[in-house]
């Protein structure tokens, strides 16, 4: 039996983040907390240094290595493009906040690493096994990072349901894949997916099995209905630079894995998993808006948007086409540039020892700082998909794909449910800029600070404006 | 040579906008000089631009330009565009807006002295000549709504200049409100445009015309209507507001609340003939339509008489000027009616000047007299003011058309053109319009002698400080005097029967509507015109009208009151306006109000608010509160609703 070399280089974005992102970890080991922006320094560079060579595969052809375990293609290098620039402007956002409440700042940086690993080696997957392998790099230094506030009892509490629940998911996860094996006997995508078009239609069951049990997975990863209910309470417990992680880059992710598992390894289950995800989407838009509105907590609210964005998401996959696929790559792409924004305010408003968390600590931003204040009505607005912003195109686009498959019911209840949330986002609006501040004092956030997410803020009003070459890109990668 | 013609026109629209907004935004900044500065060297630009253009068409015979500038948007097949259309018709246009708007530019330098909004004023004013400008110069229906749509916001704005006045306020807002119901009309006509010819483009909408001449529609099922006429009248309506023609002409009376030199630019020289220009300028469509050229006719000749009498009974020196320019619009609608759209537009030329000097007259009369505007309180002002009253008395002359001023070969065509027309009507509208010159001179003349001859009727005070106003207001008067004088005589011929016409191809008659080409084959020249004139039947009611006004008002001053009581019940309806305003009142001011009370109280306030909008919020209260409960905090109860999840997805798919 001979060994061959793989071709290395469609991984090479995976390998510099691994091994550089090693050698930072024993630096700081041995630097401990004495120069925690050194190991930010470093962390940022690799990000941006795999961000480079992730970019210049963008107009490679596909390609296959490791035995066809991984796969480089467009709609590959668009993720993890977008990956790196949210887990990077995570990073950002947090450095301040990280410091001011005095966690752990370098195990933050390189578990988010890592875990950023894992959304890479996940949307490049090819085989069950290598996306498995993601799903955990992924998963497990995200549960650590929401322990990481180690004094606060409702992060761990947050934490342990995570875990537990998360390993259930995975279990699940597993169990169908198994059953996936046991009827294929193979693992690599495309042979499953030829695999399951031979099979003769009285011997689907099994493989109907096992797609259900691989799709409690996948709603467990995206955050939706009914297997959502950790999100609120981790969003809620996590600290705000935790949860500003977790609700951005990895939902990037989580589409990936969709459209990985579903599209690609079983096309010919369509009709089913179509069925599943409607009933999905559906139960995520009405659960997420309505569970939305009473929501005191702006952490909790949030979730609970996040939860209904994700079945807004679906809706794109739901149409099984490629207009629909681009669609929910639209989707998802730009909601992770709203969260990043909300939450990336969020964090920057936090103080020492003190998290922004209600609503109520909106009162009035409008006369304690306008800029913010703006760009926080720019990020609800957007996600209540009022045009010119981004988050109306995002919506424009997976109703038009809905139609166009003639599920016009569907899309028509879909819009009623963003009428049931425009209702929370509007109220944070009518908090900001409607009642009076509990105190006068203004908040000063940094100059670097404020134009990042400055810039973020506007990228969600210019991508409104202008957001034909987004859509072009994602449509490229179908 | 077409990019000279295109860059002189996009600087003749633009230079008064680039002024206006300068004056505007930074009108605190750069002071009352600098922006009276900046707009009236932008409105000077403007009319040399015009003048420019006005050469190489007219003169030079340039071909006429007509392009589209840029492509502001597109949907579905329809593409709208900002382009424009510089023709014979659109340059004599634009040497009228410009030559007048720039000299009440300067007249507004002496006439708003003092006011503390004079940036402001001047901003208007220049952002109407760019509305105005956009207005004649477009080449297709959506950038003349543009302008169509500017200049009356502008007009509402200058009417309720002095907002904090109740009456400016008032009505700013009846000009809107009334024309607001023309602007449905025309809206609605350029819809109709929109869904049958596919484009709004003025040269293929007539080109295609003629393809739609049987073509019908039905408004109301069971009715056919032809879609032409249709069209017509509906854009008939929008002028109708604009025009101030019967019986949309309500709005312009209160105009006259703002400052006197918008009066005379926008209430009488320039927006108000925006209907006459566009009837003109749709002509090729119009043509078509008889029943259309017959309602503008006889709406147009109808307004000329009975809005003219209203003036014989009115005492505010401003509103006498305005009911006599309702009638004038009138005579230019009858005009256009009966097929003489050159005779309409050259009356709408001469009109704006000598329009525009009787009110700039009546301004230096008002604020020699300290703002008092009441005739009965003027008299023998000539004694005071000479070259007002001699500018005035030009400006008299010129309205009531005594040869050889400006007015009498403008007008004496149109009522021999009516006179000649065999469009349905004809007849009436020629008998009205002979009767209003008789109506124009009586009016006109009383004002003329009640305020500068007759006994000295002010108080002493005012009389005190009478003196003739100073040169920025007086030399305007003078420059239009002697454009009221010449400006028939020496344009007459080309524009209206010599060939080549001046007007070129821009609106032609089909053969047996060509009226002026009747009257064309008795023309002889400007002086045997005049001649002819003195023996015309017109001149003669006119005289009777001059003989009645002087013997009313200055031979025996209390003739009037003699008559005023055998005539009571004829004075009163007039007093009243024919009862349009009461009419208003009582059917569309109250009935909207019971109206609207209906529906704030029981359909807004009771279905909408409590029942429907409250009613679902509610609902969704209660949903979402059943909701959080689900979220209990329980691990065990996450998974359980996990292995549910499970379960249901299984049997949903499987079953």
């Amino acid at each position: 039996m001979s060994y061959d070399i793989p071709n290395l280089v469609p991984a090479f974005p995976e390998m510099i983040v691994f091994s550089l992102g090693t050698l930072v970890l024993l630096v700081h080991a041995f630097l401990g907390q004495r120069r925690p922006i050194i190991t930010y320094g470093a962390v940022q560079l690799i990000i941006l240094m795999s961000a480079v060579f992730t970019l210049s595969f963008i107009n490679e052809p596909t390609m296959l290595t490791f035995d066809n375990m991984f796969i480089l293609d467009k709609f590959a290098v668009i993720l993890k493009l977008f990956i790196e620039l949210a887990v990077f402007l995570c990073f950002f956002y947090s450095r301040v906040y990280l410091a001011d409440n005095n966690m752990p700042r370098g195990e933050y940086y390189i578990l988010g690493l890592f875990a950023m690993l894992g959304m890479m080696v996940l949307v490049s997957s090819h085989h069950f096994l290598t996306l498995y392998l993601g799903i955990e790099l992924m998963s497990l230094p995200v549960y650590a990072m929401v322990a990481m506030k180690r004094e606060s009892g409702i992060a761990a509490e947050a934490a342990m349901k995570y875990f537990i629940i998360g390993a259930m998911a995975s279990g699940m996860l597993l169990y169908g894949i198994s059953m996936i094996y046991g009827a294929t006997n193979n693992l690599e995508f495309s042979t499953v997916a030829t695999a399951i078009a031979n099979t003769a239609p009285d011997q689907k069951l099994i493989l109907i099995f096992g797609l259900v049990f691989i799709m409690v997975g996948i709603a467990f990863k995206l955050g939706a209905v009914p297997f959502h209910m950790w999100l609120p309470d981790v969003y809620q417990g996590a600290p705000n630079a935790v949860t500003l992680f977790i609700a951005s880059a990895p939902k990037i992710a989580a589409l990936g894995m969709v459209v990985r598992l579903l599209v690609e390894a079983m096309p010919s289950l369509q009709i089913q998993w179509q069925q599943d995800l409607i009933a999905i989407a559906i139960l995520s838009m009405a659960l997420g808006n309505f569970a939305a509105i009473v929501q005191a907590n702006i952490k909790r609210m949030l979730a609970y948007s996040s939860i209904a964005h994700m079945g807004y998401m679906i809706l794109g996959v739901i149409a099984a086409n490629n207009q629909g696929y681009a669609a929910s790559t639209f989707y998802i792409v730009t909601y992770s540039l709203m969260t990043l924004g909300s939450f990336g305010l969020l964090v920057l408003m936090s103080r020492a020892g003190y998290e922004v968390e209600n609503i109520s600590d909106f009162k009035g931003l409008n006369t304690r700082n306008p800029w913010l204040a703006f760009l926080m009505l720019i990020m609800m607005f957007s996600m209540a998909g009022v045009p010119p912003l981004v988050g109306f195109w995002a919506k424009v686009g997976v109703l038009k794909a809905l139609v166009q498959v003639d599920l016009v019911w569907l899309a028509a209840l879909a819009l009623l449910f963003a009428i049931v949330g425009a209702y929370y986002y509007i109220r944070v609006v009518k908090v900001m800029y409607f009642e009076e501040p509990d105190s006068e004092q203004r908040y000063i956030i940094s100059n670097d600070m404020q134009l990042a997410l400055t810039i973020n803020g506007l990228s969600v009003l210019v991508l409104g404006l202008f957001p034909g070459w987004l859509f072009e890109l994602c449509k490229s990668a179908f | 040579m077409i990019t000279t013609l295109h860059n002189l026109a996009l600087i003749a629209v633009l230079a008064p906008l680039v002024g206006s907004l300068i004056a505007g935004l930074f009108g605190k900044k750069i002071g009352v000089k600098g922006s009276q500065l900046i707009t009236i060297a932008g409105i000077t630009v403007a009319f040399f631009c015009a003048l420019s253009l006005a050469k190489s068409i007219l003169i030079d015979h340039i071909q006429p330009l007509n392009e589209t500038i840029y492509v502001w948007g597109t949907s579905g097949s329809y593409t709208l565009s900002v382009g424009f259309l510089i023709d014979q018709l659109t340059v004599l246009m634009m040497c009228i807006v410009t030559f007048v708007s720039l000299l009440v530019h300067i007249y507004s330098i002496g006439y708003m002295e003092g006011d503390p909004g004079v940036q402001r004023f001047f901003c208007y004013m220049s952002l109407f000549t760019f509305g105005m400008l956009s207005l004649v110069m477009a080449n297709n229906f959506l950038l003349l709504f543009f302008g169509w749509e500017t200049v009356g916001l502008v007009s509402y704005l200058l009417i309720g200049f002095w907002f904090k006045k109740d009456s400016a306020a008032l009505g700013g807002f009846k000009a809107f409100i009334v024309n607001r119901v023309g602007d449905f009309g025309f809206l609605l006509g350029i819809a109709v445009i929109l869904s049958y010819f596919g484009t709004l483009d003025y040269a293929t909408v007539f080109a295609a015309a003629p393809k739609f001449v049987d073509s019908t529609l039905s408004i109301v099922s069971g009715y056919e209507w032809s879609t032409l006429t249709v069209i017509c009248l509906l854009l008939f309506v929008g002028a109708m507001g604009k025009s101030a023609q019967l019986p949309l002409h309500i709005w312009l009376p209160e105009s006259m609340e703002g400052p006197t030199p918008i009066s005379a630019l926008i209430h009488a020289a320039t927006m108000v003939t925006a209907g006459v220009y566009m009837v003109a300028r749709m002509s090729p469509l119009y043509n078509l339509s008889p029943t259309a050229m017959s309602v503008v006719m006889i709406i147009g000749a109808t307004g000329a008489l009975s809005l003219g009498l209203l003036a014989v009974v009115e005492n505010d020196i401003k509103r006498v000027i305005a009911f006599s320019t309702m009638s004038q619009l009138g005579y230019m609608m009858a005009a256009n009616g009966a097929g003489a759209y050159e005779a309409g537009i050259f009356h709408l030329a001469t009109h704006a000047c000598f329009k525009a000097l009787l009110f700039l007259g009546a301004g230096s009369v008002i604020i020699a007299m300290h703002h008092e505007q009441n005739l009965h309180k003027m008299g023998n002002l000539r004694k005071y003011m000479p070259i007002t009253y001699v500018t005035f008395l030009i400006g008299t002359l010129a309205i009531t058309a005594i040869p050889p001023f400006a007015g009498f070969f403008s007008k004496d065509t149109i009522i021999e053109a009516v006179h000649e027309s065999h469009v349905s009507g004809a007849f009436f509208a020629y008998l009205c319009l002979l009767i209003g010159a008789f109506v124009t001179a009586v009016y006109s003349f009383r004002a003329l002698f009640l305020a500068f001859h007759t006994s000295e009727r002010m108080d002493e005070e005012t009389r005190h400080h009478l003196h003739e106003t100073k040169p920025v207001i007086t030399v305007p008067l003078i420059i239009l005097a002697i454009a009221s004088i010449l400006l028939g005589m020496i344009i007459v011929g080309p524009m209206l029967f010599t060939e080549p016409k001046l007007m070129g191809q821009t609106m032609l008659v089909p053969q047996q509507l060509n009226v002026l080409g009747e009257i064309g084959k008795e023309y002889h020249g400007v002086f045997s015109m005049v001649l002819h004139g003195f023996l015309g039947l017109t001149f003669w009611f006119t005289m009777a009208g001059l003989a009645t006004a002087w013997i009313c008002y200055i031979k025996k001053p209390e003739l009037p009151k003699t008559i005023a009581l055998r005539f009571s019940t004829f004075r009163s309806i007039l007093l009243k306006r024919y009862g349009f305003d009461a009419f208003n009142q009582l059917v569309f001011v109250r009935g909207t109000q019971k109206l609207s009370n209906f529906f704030y109280y029981f359909a807004d306030a009771k279905v909408i608010d409590s029942w429907l909008v409250n009613g679902s919020g509610r609902g969704i209260q209660r949903i979402a509160s059943l909701v959080r409960r689900v979220q209990s905090g329980y691990l065990y109860h996450y998974a359980f609703a996990m292995i549910l999840g499970i379960v249901a997805l299984l049997l949903w798919i499987v079953l």
